[in-house]
Protein backbone atom coordinates (compact mmCIF):
# COMPACT_ATOMS: atom_id res chain seq x y z
CA UNK A 1 0.00 0.00 0.00
CA UNK A 2 1.14 3.66 -0.48
CA UNK A 3 1.14 6.21 1.74
CA UNK A 4 -2.04 8.62 0.17
CA UNK A 5 -3.31 11.89 1.74
CA UNK A 6 -6.20 10.67 4.31
CA UNK A 7 -9.66 10.54 2.62
CA UNK A 8 -12.03 13.38 3.98
CA UNK A 9 -14.43 10.70 4.94
CA UNK A 10 -13.71 7.30 5.71
CA UNK A 11 -16.13 4.20 7.48
CA UNK A 12 -14.42 0.85 8.36
CA UNK A 13 -16.70 -2.12 8.80
CA UNK A 14 -19.63 0.39 9.98
CA UNK A 15 -22.95 -1.48 10.70
CA UNK A 16 -25.95 -0.81 12.79
CA UNK A 17 -28.31 -3.17 14.09
CA UNK A 18 -32.25 -1.80 14.89
CA UNK A 19 -32.78 -4.36 17.18
CA UNK A 20 -31.72 -7.44 15.80
CA UNK A 21 -32.45 -5.82 12.16
CA UNK A 22 -29.40 -5.04 10.43
CA UNK A 23 -30.16 -2.15 8.57
CA UNK A 24 -26.28 -0.73 7.93
CA UNK A 25 -23.82 -4.06 7.21
CA UNK A 26 -20.05 -3.42 7.25
CA UNK A 27 -20.10 -0.73 4.59
CA UNK A 28 -16.51 0.62 4.08
CA UNK A 29 -16.31 3.87 2.34
CA UNK A 30 -14.01 6.09 1.37
CA UNK A 31 -14.52 9.39 -0.08
CA UNK A 32 -11.95 11.33 -1.25
CA UNK A 33 -11.12 15.20 -0.24
CA UNK A 34 -12.89 17.67 -2.86
CA UNK A 35 -15.42 14.96 -4.79
CA UNK A 36 -18.60 14.93 -5.18
CA UNK A 37 -19.89 11.17 -4.24
CA UNK A 38 -23.28 10.19 -4.87
CA UNK A 39 -24.99 7.12 -2.61
CA UNK A 40 -27.83 5.48 -4.38
CA UNK A 41 -29.95 2.83 -4.04
CA UNK A 42 -33.52 1.55 -3.10
CA UNK A 43 -35.71 3.16 -0.30
CA UNK A 44 -34.38 0.86 3.24
CA UNK A 45 -31.56 0.39 1.61
CA UNK A 46 -29.66 2.15 4.69
CA UNK A 47 -28.43 5.41 3.15
CA UNK A 48 -30.36 7.80 5.67
CA UNK A 49 -28.78 5.36 8.53
CA UNK A 50 -25.73 5.43 7.29
CA UNK A 51 -25.97 9.79 7.38
CA UNK A 52 -27.22 9.14 11.19
CA UNK A 53 -24.09 7.28 11.95
CA UNK A 54 -21.84 9.59 9.98
CA UNK A 55 -23.64 12.62 11.69
CA UNK A 56 -23.53 11.40 15.48
CA UNK A 57 -27.34 10.64 15.54
CA UNK A 58 -26.92 7.19 15.94
CA UNK A 59 -24.31 4.99 17.23
CA UNK A 60 -22.91 2.66 15.59
CA UNK A 61 -23.09 -1.49 16.69
CA UNK A 62 -19.56 -2.03 15.07
CA UNK A 63 -17.32 0.14 12.88
CA UNK A 64 -14.71 3.29 13.00
CA UNK A 65 -16.01 6.76 11.14
CA UNK A 66 -13.01 8.88 10.60
CA UNK A 67 -12.64 12.47 9.15
CA UNK A 68 -9.58 13.09 7.43
CA UNK A 69 -8.31 10.65 8.76
CA UNK A 70 -9.74 11.19 12.97
CA UNK A 71 -11.39 9.36 14.40
CA UNK A 72 -15.04 10.53 15.33
CA UNK A 73 -17.17 7.36 16.08
CA UNK A 74 -19.24 7.95 18.62
CA UNK A 75 -18.81 11.84 18.97
CA UNK A 76 -22.19 13.82 19.76
CA UNK A 77 -24.11 15.49 16.26
CA UNK A 78 -22.99 18.93 17.89
CA UNK A 79 -19.34 17.99 17.93
CA UNK A 80 -19.52 16.36 14.48
CA UNK A 81 -21.01 19.66 12.97
CA UNK A 82 -18.04 21.61 14.52
CA UNK A 83 -15.55 18.92 13.25
CA UNK A 84 -16.57 20.40 10.20
CA UNK A 85 -19.08 17.35 8.76
CA UNK A 86 -22.49 19.51 7.93
CA UNK A 87 -26.11 17.53 6.77
CA UNK A 88 -29.08 18.26 5.51
CA UNK A 89 -32.28 16.18 6.36
CA UNK A 90 -34.06 13.90 3.73
CA UNK A 91 -37.66 14.74 5.85
CA UNK A 92 -37.50 18.46 5.90
CA UNK A 93 -36.30 20.12 9.17
CA UNK A 94 -37.07 23.34 10.07
CA UNK A 95 -37.89 25.40 12.91
CA UNK A 96 -41.48 26.54 12.06
CA UNK A 97 -41.44 29.92 13.84
CA UNK A 98 -38.37 30.98 12.86
CA UNK A 99 -38.01 33.03 9.90
CA UNK A 100 -35.89 31.78 6.41
CA UNK A 101 -33.79 34.28 7.37
CA UNK A 102 -33.52 33.29 11.13
CA UNK A 103 -32.67 30.39 10.14
CA UNK A 104 -29.54 30.86 8.41
CA UNK A 105 -28.44 33.68 11.27
CA UNK A 106 -28.71 30.84 13.50
CA UNK A 107 -26.54 28.42 11.03
CA UNK A 108 -24.48 31.29 11.12
CA UNK A 109 -24.25 32.32 14.49
CA UNK A 110 -22.93 28.56 15.95
CA UNK A 111 -19.68 28.89 15.16
CA UNK A 112 -18.85 31.96 17.78
CA UNK A 113 -20.42 31.50 21.28
CA UNK A 114 -23.12 33.94 20.18
CA UNK A 115 -26.22 31.56 21.26
CA UNK A 116 -25.00 31.71 24.66
CA UNK A 117 -25.69 35.51 25.56
CA UNK A 118 -28.84 35.26 27.34
CA UNK A 119 -28.35 39.09 28.53
CA UNK A 120 -27.87 40.36 24.80
CA UNK A 121 -30.63 41.79 22.40
CA UNK A 122 -31.52 39.24 19.70
CA UNK A 123 -30.53 41.98 17.64
CA UNK A 124 -26.75 40.89 17.63
CA UNK A 125 -27.63 38.11 15.36
CA UNK A 126 -28.19 40.97 12.96
CA UNK A 127 -24.47 40.99 12.61
CA UNK A 128 -24.95 37.50 10.51
CA UNK A 129 -27.67 39.40 8.59
CA UNK A 130 -25.65 40.14 5.06
CA UNK A 131 -24.01 35.99 5.05
CA UNK A 132 -27.59 35.13 5.79
CA UNK A 133 -29.20 37.03 2.94
CA UNK A 134 -26.41 36.50 0.47
CA UNK A 135 -27.22 32.45 1.17
CA UNK A 136 -30.86 33.18 0.74
CA UNK A 137 -29.70 34.99 -2.77
CA UNK A 138 -27.99 32.09 -3.65
CA UNK A 139 -30.12 29.32 -3.22
CA UNK A 140 -33.09 31.09 -4.71
CA UNK A 141 -35.18 32.27 -1.94
CA UNK A 142 -34.14 35.93 -2.31
CA UNK A 143 -37.44 37.56 -1.62
CA UNK A 144 -38.75 35.32 1.45
CA UNK A 145 -36.54 35.70 3.83
CA UNK A 146 -39.15 37.34 6.38
CA UNK A 147 -41.30 34.41 5.96
CA UNK A 148 -41.65 31.42 8.65
CA UNK A 149 -40.53 28.46 8.00
CA UNK A 150 -43.68 26.56 8.47
CA UNK A 151 -45.35 28.83 5.91
CA UNK A 152 -42.96 28.23 2.71
CA UNK A 153 -43.71 25.73 -0.02
CA UNK A 154 -42.13 22.31 0.28
CA UNK A 155 -39.49 23.06 -2.62
CA UNK A 156 -38.41 26.17 -0.70
CA UNK A 157 -38.25 24.13 2.41
CA UNK A 158 -35.39 22.09 0.73
CA UNK A 159 -33.50 24.82 -0.54
CA UNK A 160 -33.32 26.85 2.64
CA UNK A 161 -32.24 22.92 4.08
CA UNK A 162 -29.14 23.94 1.91
CA UNK A 163 -28.90 27.02 2.56
CA UNK A 164 -28.75 26.03 6.48
CA UNK A 165 -25.93 23.38 6.01
CA UNK A 166 -23.94 25.61 3.50
CA UNK A 167 -24.36 28.09 6.37
CA UNK A 168 -22.20 26.15 8.16
CA UNK A 169 -19.72 25.90 5.76
CA UNK A 170 -18.47 22.44 5.81
CA UNK A 171 -15.72 20.82 5.14
CA UNK A 172 -17.87 17.54 4.07
CA UNK A 173 -21.07 18.53 3.28
CA UNK A 174 -23.81 15.95 3.58
CA UNK A 175 -27.20 15.92 1.57
CA UNK A 176 -29.78 13.71 1.94
CA UNK A 177 -32.32 13.79 -1.20
CA UNK A 178 -31.70 17.61 -1.86
CA UNK A 179 -33.71 17.32 -4.74
CA UNK A 180 -36.97 15.30 -3.76
CA UNK A 181 -40.03 16.59 -4.18
CA UNK A 182 -38.42 19.50 -6.23
CA UNK A 183 -40.09 21.29 -9.59
CA UNK A 184 -37.47 20.73 -12.45
CA UNK A 185 -36.45 24.39 -12.25
CA UNK A 186 -35.52 23.77 -8.52
CA UNK A 187 -33.69 20.76 -9.39
CA UNK A 188 -31.39 22.43 -12.29
CA UNK A 189 -30.98 25.30 -9.54
CA UNK A 190 -29.67 22.78 -6.77
CA UNK A 191 -27.47 20.71 -9.12
CA UNK A 192 -25.90 24.39 -10.59
CA UNK A 193 -25.03 25.59 -6.64
CA UNK A 194 -23.71 22.26 -5.48
CA UNK A 195 -21.49 22.66 -8.64
CA UNK A 196 -20.77 25.74 -7.18
CA UNK A 197 -20.34 25.29 -3.62
CA UNK A 198 -18.12 22.79 -3.69
CA UNK A 199 -14.88 24.30 -4.36
CA UNK A 200 -12.69 22.56 -2.02
CA UNK A 201 -15.25 20.91 -0.12
CA UNK A 202 -16.33 17.77 -0.26
CA UNK A 203 -19.98 16.37 -0.92
CA UNK A 204 -22.21 13.23 0.26
CA UNK A 205 -25.05 13.20 -1.86
CA UNK A 206 -28.16 10.44 -1.29
CA UNK A 207 -30.12 11.34 -4.40
CA UNK A 208 -32.77 9.08 -6.74
CA UNK A 209 -32.51 11.40 -9.91
CA UNK A 210 -29.80 9.37 -12.20
CA UNK A 211 -29.17 12.58 -14.04
CA UNK A 212 -28.30 14.58 -11.24
CA UNK A 213 -25.94 11.64 -10.34
CA UNK A 214 -24.22 11.87 -13.65
CA UNK A 215 -24.20 15.72 -13.97
CA UNK A 216 -22.55 16.18 -10.35
CA UNK A 217 -20.83 12.86 -8.91
CA UNK A 218 -17.03 12.01 -9.63
CA UNK A 219 -18.08 8.75 -7.82
CA UNK A 220 -21.18 6.37 -6.82
CA UNK A 221 -21.94 4.13 -4.22
CA UNK A 222 -24.93 1.45 -4.43
CA UNK A 223 -26.13 0.52 -1.66
CA UNK A 224 -28.93 -2.00 -0.99
CA UNK A 225 -29.93 -4.03 2.06
CA UNK A 226 -27.23 -2.07 4.02
CA UNK A 227 -23.88 -3.67 2.08
CA UNK A 228 -22.10 -1.82 -0.84
CA UNK A 229 -23.07 -3.67 -4.02
CA UNK A 230 -20.59 -1.85 -5.94
CA UNK A 231 -18.24 1.57 -6.34
CA UNK A 232 -17.03 3.59 -8.94
CA UNK A 233 -16.92 6.08 -11.22
CA UNK A 234 -20.59 6.64 -12.13
CA UNK A 235 -19.76 5.89 -16.23
CA UNK A 236 -18.81 2.21 -14.58
CA UNK A 237 -21.52 1.69 -11.91
CA UNK A 238 -24.15 2.81 -14.46
CA UNK A 239 -23.02 -0.43 -16.80
CA UNK A 240 -22.37 -3.13 -13.62
CA UNK A 241 -24.68 -6.17 -14.70
CA UNK A 242 -25.18 -6.81 -10.87
CA UNK A 243 -26.79 -2.88 -11.22
CA UNK A 244 -27.94 -2.88 -13.75
CA UNK A 245 -30.62 -5.73 -12.50
CA UNK A 246 -31.00 -4.94 -9.01
CA UNK A 247 -31.73 -1.12 -9.58
CA UNK A 248 -30.45 1.25 -12.56
CA UNK A 249 -31.77 -0.63 -14.97
CA UNK A 250 -34.27 1.85 -16.13
CA UNK A 251 -31.95 4.87 -15.71
CA UNK A 252 -28.95 2.71 -17.92
CA UNK A 253 -31.67 3.77 -21.00
CA UNK A 254 -30.67 7.84 -20.34
CA UNK A 255 -32.75 10.50 -18.54
CA UNK A 256 -33.71 11.86 -15.18
CA UNK A 257 -35.40 8.50 -13.73
CA UNK A 258 -36.87 8.25 -10.09
CA UNK A 259 -35.30 4.54 -9.86
CA UNK A 260 -36.70 4.85 -6.50
CA UNK A 261 -40.37 3.75 -8.04
CA UNK B 1 -44.79 41.23 14.90
CA UNK B 2 -48.36 41.97 16.41
CA UNK B 3 -46.98 41.66 20.29
CA UNK B 4 -44.04 43.50 19.38
CA UNK B 5 -45.68 46.63 17.95
CA UNK B 6 -48.61 46.93 20.68
CA UNK B 7 -45.41 45.86 23.43
CA UNK B 8 -44.96 49.28 24.83
CA UNK B 9 -48.70 49.52 25.34
CA UNK B 10 -49.37 46.28 27.12
CA UNK B 11 -46.26 46.78 29.05
CA UNK B 12 -47.66 50.44 30.26
CA UNK B 13 -51.04 49.10 31.21
CA UNK B 14 -49.24 45.81 33.03
CA UNK B 15 -47.16 47.90 35.28
CA UNK B 16 -50.09 50.32 35.97
CA UNK B 17 -52.36 46.76 36.92
CA UNK B 18 -49.00 46.14 39.11
CA UNK B 19 -48.74 48.91 40.72
CA UNK B 20 -53.04 49.59 41.54
CA UNK B 21 -52.71 45.69 42.27
CA UNK B 22 -53.08 46.24 46.66
CA UNK B 23 -56.00 48.55 46.50
CA UNK B 24 -57.97 46.01 43.77
CA UNK B 25 -57.20 43.01 45.96
CA UNK B 26 -56.06 42.54 49.51
CA UNK B 27 -52.70 43.64 49.64
CA UNK B 28 -51.60 39.83 50.70
CA UNK B 29 -53.11 38.15 47.77
CA UNK B 30 -51.60 40.69 46.03
CA UNK B 31 -48.17 40.25 46.53
CA UNK B 32 -49.34 36.21 45.83
CA UNK B 33 -50.16 37.17 42.67
CA UNK B 34 -46.91 38.71 42.09
CA UNK B 35 -44.80 36.02 43.76
CA UNK B 36 -46.65 33.29 41.59
CA UNK B 37 -46.60 35.23 38.29
CA UNK B 38 -42.69 35.53 38.33
CA UNK B 39 -43.26 31.77 39.67
CA UNK B 40 -44.85 30.96 36.10
CA UNK B 41 -43.18 33.00 34.00
CA UNK B 42 -39.85 31.16 35.50
CA UNK B 43 -41.82 27.93 34.24
CA UNK B 44 -42.70 29.49 30.44
CA UNK B 45 -39.15 29.83 29.86
CA UNK B 46 -38.89 26.28 29.90
CA UNK B 47 -41.96 24.87 29.07
CA UNK B 48 -42.87 27.70 26.08
CA UNK B 49 -39.33 28.74 25.05
CA UNK B 50 -37.62 25.42 25.62
CA UNK B 51 -40.31 22.77 24.70
CA UNK B 52 -39.71 21.36 28.47
CA UNK B 53 -42.01 20.24 30.68
CA UNK B 54 -40.46 20.54 34.07
CA UNK B 55 -43.17 19.14 37.33
CA UNK B 56 -40.90 19.65 39.69
CA UNK B 57 -40.23 23.29 39.68
CA UNK B 58 -40.82 23.63 43.34
CA UNK B 59 -37.71 22.54 44.10
CA UNK B 60 -36.51 25.97 42.87
CA UNK B 61 -39.28 27.96 44.43
CA UNK B 62 -39.07 26.02 47.87
CA UNK B 63 -35.38 25.56 48.44
CA UNK B 64 -35.14 29.26 47.78
CA UNK B 65 -37.71 29.89 50.47
CA UNK B 66 -36.09 27.80 53.21
CA UNK B 67 -32.82 29.18 51.63
CA UNK B 68 -34.02 32.74 52.32
CA UNK B 69 -35.94 32.62 55.39
CA UNK B 70 -32.62 30.64 56.86
CA UNK B 71 -30.21 33.21 55.13
CA UNK B 72 -33.02 36.02 56.23
CA UNK B 73 -33.49 34.31 60.50
CA UNK B 74 -29.65 33.83 61.06
CA UNK B 75 -28.17 37.02 59.37
CA UNK B 76 -30.84 39.41 59.44
CA UNK B 77 -29.86 40.65 55.86
CA UNK B 78 -31.88 43.04 54.48
CA UNK B 79 -34.75 40.76 52.25
CA UNK B 80 -33.76 41.58 48.91
CA UNK B 81 -30.09 39.86 49.45
CA UNK B 82 -31.69 36.93 51.61
CA UNK B 83 -34.08 36.36 48.54
CA UNK B 84 -31.07 36.64 45.88
CA UNK B 85 -28.83 34.19 48.26
CA UNK B 86 -32.13 31.99 47.81
CA UNK B 87 -32.00 32.23 44.40
CA UNK B 88 -28.27 31.42 44.21
CA UNK B 89 -28.97 28.39 46.11
CA UNK B 90 -31.78 27.34 43.66
CA UNK B 91 -29.63 28.08 40.49
CA UNK B 92 -26.87 25.79 42.11
CA UNK B 93 -29.15 22.93 43.04
CA UNK B 94 -30.76 23.13 39.36
CA UNK B 95 -27.01 22.62 37.50
CA UNK B 96 -27.53 18.93 38.80
CA UNK B 97 -30.76 18.53 38.63
CA UNK B 98 -31.02 19.77 34.91
CA UNK B 99 -27.64 18.45 33.88
CA UNK B 100 -29.19 14.87 34.91
CA UNK B 101 -32.77 15.32 33.69
CA UNK B 102 -32.11 16.94 30.31
CA UNK B 103 -31.02 13.46 29.42
CA UNK B 104 -34.64 12.59 28.58
CA UNK B 105 -37.16 13.86 26.79
CA UNK B 106 -40.93 15.12 27.03
CA UNK B 107 -42.74 12.68 30.05
CA UNK B 108 -39.71 11.08 31.05
CA UNK B 109 -38.28 14.56 31.44
CA UNK B 110 -40.95 15.52 33.22
CA UNK B 111 -40.95 12.03 35.87
CA UNK B 112 -37.53 12.68 36.27
CA UNK B 113 -37.69 16.73 37.69
CA UNK B 114 -40.46 15.60 39.47
CA UNK B 115 -38.46 12.57 41.61
CA UNK B 116 -36.05 15.54 42.07
CA UNK B 117 -38.06 17.60 43.73
CA UNK B 118 -39.73 14.91 45.72
CA UNK B 119 -36.69 14.35 46.98
CA UNK B 120 -36.15 17.88 47.51
CA UNK B 121 -39.66 17.40 50.05
CA UNK B 122 -37.97 14.43 51.76
CA UNK B 123 -34.62 16.32 52.80
CA UNK B 124 -36.62 19.23 53.93
CA UNK B 125 -39.02 17.22 55.94
CA UNK B 126 -36.23 15.15 57.73
CA UNK B 127 -34.09 17.84 58.27
CA UNK B 128 -36.07 19.31 60.80
CA UNK B 129 -33.47 20.55 62.87
CA UNK B 130 -32.14 23.04 60.04
CA UNK B 131 -35.95 23.51 58.54
CA UNK B 132 -38.68 23.03 61.15
CA UNK B 133 -39.49 19.82 59.83
CA UNK B 134 -43.53 19.69 59.37
CA UNK B 135 -43.80 22.89 61.49
CA UNK B 136 -41.97 25.01 58.40
CA UNK B 137 -39.65 27.46 59.47
CA UNK B 138 -41.36 30.10 61.20
CA UNK B 139 -40.40 33.97 61.94
CA UNK B 140 -38.73 34.48 58.34
CA UNK B 141 -38.11 38.21 59.32
CA UNK B 142 -38.57 41.84 56.78
CA UNK B 143 -35.60 43.42 57.31
CA UNK B 144 -34.54 46.63 55.34
CA UNK B 145 -32.75 48.82 57.33
CA UNK B 146 -35.27 49.49 59.65
CA UNK B 147 -37.59 50.71 57.25
CA UNK B 148 -41.21 49.33 58.73
CA UNK B 149 -42.48 46.86 56.36
CA UNK B 150 -44.77 44.88 58.59
CA UNK B 151 -47.85 46.44 56.27
CA UNK B 152 -48.48 43.76 53.83
CA UNK B 153 -49.60 46.82 51.55
CA UNK B 154 -46.31 48.61 52.10
CA UNK B 155 -44.57 45.35 51.71
CA UNK B 156 -45.81 44.49 48.38
CA UNK B 157 -44.26 47.76 46.41
CA UNK B 158 -41.05 46.97 47.98
CA UNK B 159 -41.54 43.79 46.50
CA UNK B 160 -42.23 44.63 43.35
CA UNK B 161 -39.33 45.85 42.13
CA UNK B 162 -37.81 42.28 42.29
CA UNK B 163 -40.67 40.73 40.25
CA UNK B 164 -40.73 42.93 37.62
CA UNK B 165 -36.99 42.73 37.53
CA UNK B 166 -37.40 38.88 37.37
CA UNK B 167 -40.07 39.53 34.66
CA UNK B 168 -37.94 41.93 32.62
CA UNK B 169 -34.92 39.16 32.87
CA UNK B 170 -37.52 36.79 31.57
CA UNK B 171 -38.45 38.77 28.75
CA UNK B 172 -34.45 39.58 27.59
CA UNK B 173 -33.47 36.31 27.86
CA UNK B 174 -36.45 35.12 25.55
CA UNK B 175 -35.38 37.96 23.22
CA UNK B 176 -31.48 37.44 23.25
CA UNK B 177 -29.69 35.42 20.84
CA UNK B 178 -29.45 32.30 23.61
CA UNK B 179 -33.38 32.52 23.24
CA UNK B 180 -33.53 32.11 19.92
CA UNK B 181 -31.38 29.13 20.14
CA UNK B 182 -33.99 27.96 23.03
CA UNK B 183 -36.93 28.48 20.52
CA UNK B 184 -35.26 26.51 17.68
CA UNK B 185 -34.54 23.94 19.97
CA UNK B 186 -37.85 23.52 20.68
CA UNK B 187 -39.07 23.43 17.25
CA UNK B 188 -36.27 20.96 16.69
CA UNK B 189 -33.82 19.75 18.89
CA UNK B 190 -31.74 17.35 16.59
CA UNK B 191 -31.98 20.50 14.15
CA UNK B 192 -30.09 22.34 16.07
CA UNK B 193 -27.87 19.73 17.07
CA UNK B 194 -26.82 19.16 13.24
CA UNK B 195 -26.10 23.20 13.62
CA UNK B 196 -23.33 22.33 15.70
CA UNK B 197 -24.72 23.81 19.33
CA UNK B 198 -24.76 21.45 22.12
CA UNK B 199 -28.24 21.33 22.87
CA UNK B 200 -27.82 19.60 26.67
CA UNK B 201 -26.37 22.47 27.94
CA UNK B 202 -28.28 25.00 26.66
CA UNK B 203 -30.83 23.33 27.88
CA UNK B 204 -29.26 23.38 31.48
CA UNK B 205 -28.47 26.37 31.18
CA UNK B 206 -32.28 27.68 30.37
CA UNK B 207 -32.87 25.21 33.81
CA UNK B 208 -30.53 27.40 35.25
CA UNK B 209 -32.04 30.53 34.34
CA UNK B 210 -35.35 29.33 35.10
CA UNK B 211 -34.47 28.01 38.71
CA UNK B 212 -33.16 31.20 39.59
CA UNK B 213 -36.22 33.45 38.73
CA UNK B 214 -38.02 30.63 40.45
CA UNK B 215 -36.13 31.20 43.64
CA UNK B 216 -36.82 35.06 43.24
CA UNK B 217 -40.30 34.62 43.58
CA UNK B 218 -39.81 31.58 46.16
CA UNK B 219 -37.85 33.57 48.29
CA UNK B 220 -39.70 36.47 48.18
CA UNK B 221 -43.13 34.41 48.93
CA UNK B 222 -41.29 32.98 52.24
CA UNK B 223 -40.60 36.93 53.13
CA UNK B 224 -43.88 38.00 52.18
CA UNK B 225 -45.63 35.38 54.42
CA UNK B 226 -43.15 35.08 57.46
CA UNK B 227 -42.46 31.46 57.40
CA UNK B 228 -41.35 28.63 54.51
CA UNK B 229 -44.20 25.74 54.57
CA UNK B 230 -43.55 22.28 53.55
CA UNK B 231 -46.09 23.58 50.96
CA UNK B 232 -43.40 25.34 49.10
CA UNK B 233 -41.57 22.26 47.89
CA UNK B 234 -44.55 19.90 47.82
CA UNK B 235 -45.82 18.50 44.13
CA UNK B 236 -48.74 20.41 44.48
CA UNK B 237 -46.86 23.04 43.97
CA UNK B 238 -45.33 22.26 40.99
CA UNK B 239 -48.62 21.47 39.54
CA UNK B 240 -50.27 24.87 40.44
CA UNK B 241 -47.59 26.43 38.28
CA UNK B 242 -47.90 24.49 35.79
CA UNK B 243 -51.15 24.68 35.59
CA UNK B 244 -51.11 28.70 35.86
CA UNK B 245 -48.73 28.60 32.99
CA UNK B 246 -51.09 26.42 30.71
CA UNK B 247 -53.84 28.40 31.82
CA UNK B 248 -52.59 31.73 30.38
CA UNK B 249 -51.19 30.33 27.28
CA UNK B 250 -46.90 28.98 27.28
CA UNK B 251 -44.22 30.73 24.65
CA UNK B 252 -46.16 34.04 25.88
CA UNK B 253 -44.48 35.24 29.06
CA UNK B 254 -47.95 37.55 29.48
CA UNK B 255 -49.81 34.26 29.82
CA UNK B 256 -48.41 33.17 32.67
CA UNK B 257 -48.94 36.24 34.49
CA UNK B 258 -52.46 35.89 33.31
CA UNK B 259 -52.83 32.44 34.53
CA UNK B 260 -51.23 33.73 37.91
CA UNK B 261 -53.83 35.95 38.32
CA UNK B 262 -56.47 34.18 37.63
CA UNK B 263 -55.71 31.50 39.62
CA UNK B 264 -54.37 33.20 42.84
CA UNK B 265 -57.88 35.04 42.83
CA UNK B 266 -60.17 31.98 42.11
CA UNK B 267 -57.87 30.51 45.19
CA UNK B 268 -58.41 33.16 47.40
CA UNK B 269 -62.31 33.52 46.72
CA UNK B 270 -62.69 29.63 47.26
CA UNK B 271 -61.08 30.15 50.76
CA UNK B 272 -62.94 33.31 51.90
CA UNK B 273 -65.76 31.15 50.75
CA UNK B 274 -64.86 28.22 53.14
CA UNK B 275 -64.74 25.81 50.33
CA UNK B 276 -62.16 23.17 50.99
CA UNK B 277 -62.11 21.75 47.58
CA UNK B 278 -59.84 24.17 46.02
CA UNK B 279 -57.51 21.50 44.29
CA UNK B 280 -60.43 19.96 42.71
CA UNK B 281 -61.78 23.13 41.37
CA UNK B 282 -58.31 24.22 39.97
CA UNK B 283 -57.96 20.73 38.51
CA UNK B 284 -61.19 21.23 36.73
CA UNK B 285 -60.34 24.02 35.49
CA UNK B 286 -57.21 22.50 34.30
CA UNK B 287 -58.92 20.04 32.30
CA UNK B 288 -61.35 22.87 30.61
CA UNK B 289 -58.81 24.48 29.89
CA UNK B 290 -56.33 21.58 27.97
CA UNK B 291 -59.73 20.45 26.43
CA UNK B 292 -61.25 23.77 25.45
CA UNK B 293 -58.65 25.83 24.35
CA UNK B 294 -55.09 24.19 24.33
CA UNK B 295 -53.31 27.23 23.87
CA UNK B 296 -54.53 28.66 26.75
CA UNK B 297 -56.24 31.97 26.83
CA UNK B 298 -53.50 34.41 25.60
CA UNK B 299 -52.28 31.58 22.85
CA UNK B 300 -55.64 31.15 21.86
CA UNK B 301 -56.30 35.06 21.22
CA UNK B 302 -52.90 35.35 19.63
CA UNK B 303 -53.76 32.34 17.22
CA UNK B 304 -57.07 33.88 16.08
CA UNK B 305 -55.17 37.08 15.49
CA UNK B 306 -52.03 35.58 13.76
CA UNK B 307 -54.87 33.28 11.54
CA UNK B 308 -56.71 36.57 10.28
CA UNK B 309 -53.31 38.12 9.37
CA UNK B 310 -52.30 34.82 7.46
CA UNK B 311 -55.22 34.70 5.47
CA UNK B 312 -54.37 37.64 3.97
CA UNK B 313 -50.47 36.27 2.79
CA UNK B 314 -50.80 35.27 -1.35
CA UNK B 315 -51.09 31.68 -1.57
CA UNK B 316 -47.39 30.05 -2.19
CA UNK B 317 -46.90 29.00 -5.90
CA UNK B 318 -48.25 26.26 -6.77
CA UNK B 319 -46.61 22.76 -8.66
CA UNK B 320 -44.06 22.07 -5.48
CA UNK B 321 -45.57 21.03 -3.07
CA UNK B 322 -45.23 16.85 -3.37
CA UNK B 323 -48.46 15.20 -2.03
CA UNK B 324 -46.87 13.85 1.10
CA UNK B 325 -43.60 13.62 3.13
CA UNK B 326 -41.72 10.69 3.20
CA UNK B 327 -40.81 8.28 6.35
CA UNK B 328 -39.81 9.14 9.45
CA UNK B 329 -36.21 10.05 10.74
CA UNK B 330 -35.51 9.69 14.48
CA UNK B 331 -36.06 12.80 17.15
CA UNK B 332 -33.11 13.19 18.48
N1 LIG C 1 -34.73 4.40 13.94
C1 LIG C 1 -34.97 3.24 13.32
N2 LIG C 1 -35.47 2.18 14.00
C2 LIG C 1 -35.70 1.00 13.38
N3 LIG C 1 -35.49 0.80 12.08
C3 LIG C 1 -35.02 1.80 11.33
C4 LIG C 1 -34.73 3.07 11.91
N4 LIG C 1 -34.25 3.88 10.93
C5 LIG C 1 -34.25 3.16 9.81
N5 LIG C 1 -34.69 1.91 10.04
C6 LIG C 1 -34.78 0.82 9.06
O1 LIG C 1 -33.52 0.71 8.46
C7 LIG C 1 -33.66 0.49 7.08
C8 LIG C 1 -32.90 1.54 6.30
O2 LIG C 1 -33.61 2.75 6.39
P1 LIG C 1 -33.05 4.10 5.79
O3 LIG C 1 -31.67 4.28 6.23
O4 LIG C 1 -34.02 5.18 6.11
O5 LIG C 1 -33.10 3.78 4.23
P2 LIG C 1 -32.93 4.75 2.98
O6 LIG C 1 -32.58 6.12 3.47
O7 LIG C 1 -31.87 4.13 2.16
O8 LIG C 1 -34.24 4.74 2.26
C9 LIG C 1 -35.15 0.47 6.76
O9 LIG C 1 -35.57 -0.87 6.73
C10 LIG C 1 -35.75 1.18 7.94
O10 LIG C 1 -37.01 0.68 8.21
MG1 LIG D 1 -33.48 7.91 3.24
Amino acid sequence: MSPSPPAALQTFGLCKDFRGFRAVDGVDLTVAEGSVHALVGPNGAGKTTLFNLLTGFLRPTAGRIEVAGSDITGLPPDRVARRGVARSFQITSLFDQLSAREHVELALASGGGLGWRFWRSDRLLGRHRAGALDLLDRVGLAGVEAALAGTLPYGRKRALELAIALALDPRVLLLDEPTAGMGAEDVERTVELVRQVRGGRTVVLVEHNMSVVADLADRVTVLQAGTVLVEGPYAEVRQDPRVVEAYLGSATTGGATDAAR
Amino acid sequence: MLSRRLGPLWLGLGLLAALALPWLVYPPVALDIACWALFAVALDLLLGFTGLLSFGHAAFWGSSAYATGLVAIHTGLPFPLAVLAGAVVAMALAVPIGWLSVRRTGIYFAMVTLAFAQTIYFVVNQWGSVTGGENGLQGVPRELGGVDLSDPFVFYYWALPIVLLGIAAAWRIVRSPFGRVLVAIRDNPARVRALGYPVERYEVLAIVLSAGLAGLAGGLFAVGHGFASLQEVYWTTSGKVVIMTVLGGIGTLWGPILGAILLVLLEDQLATAGFDGINLVTGLVFVLVVLLFRRGILGTVRHLLLRRRDRRVPDPEPGVEPASAPAVEPAR
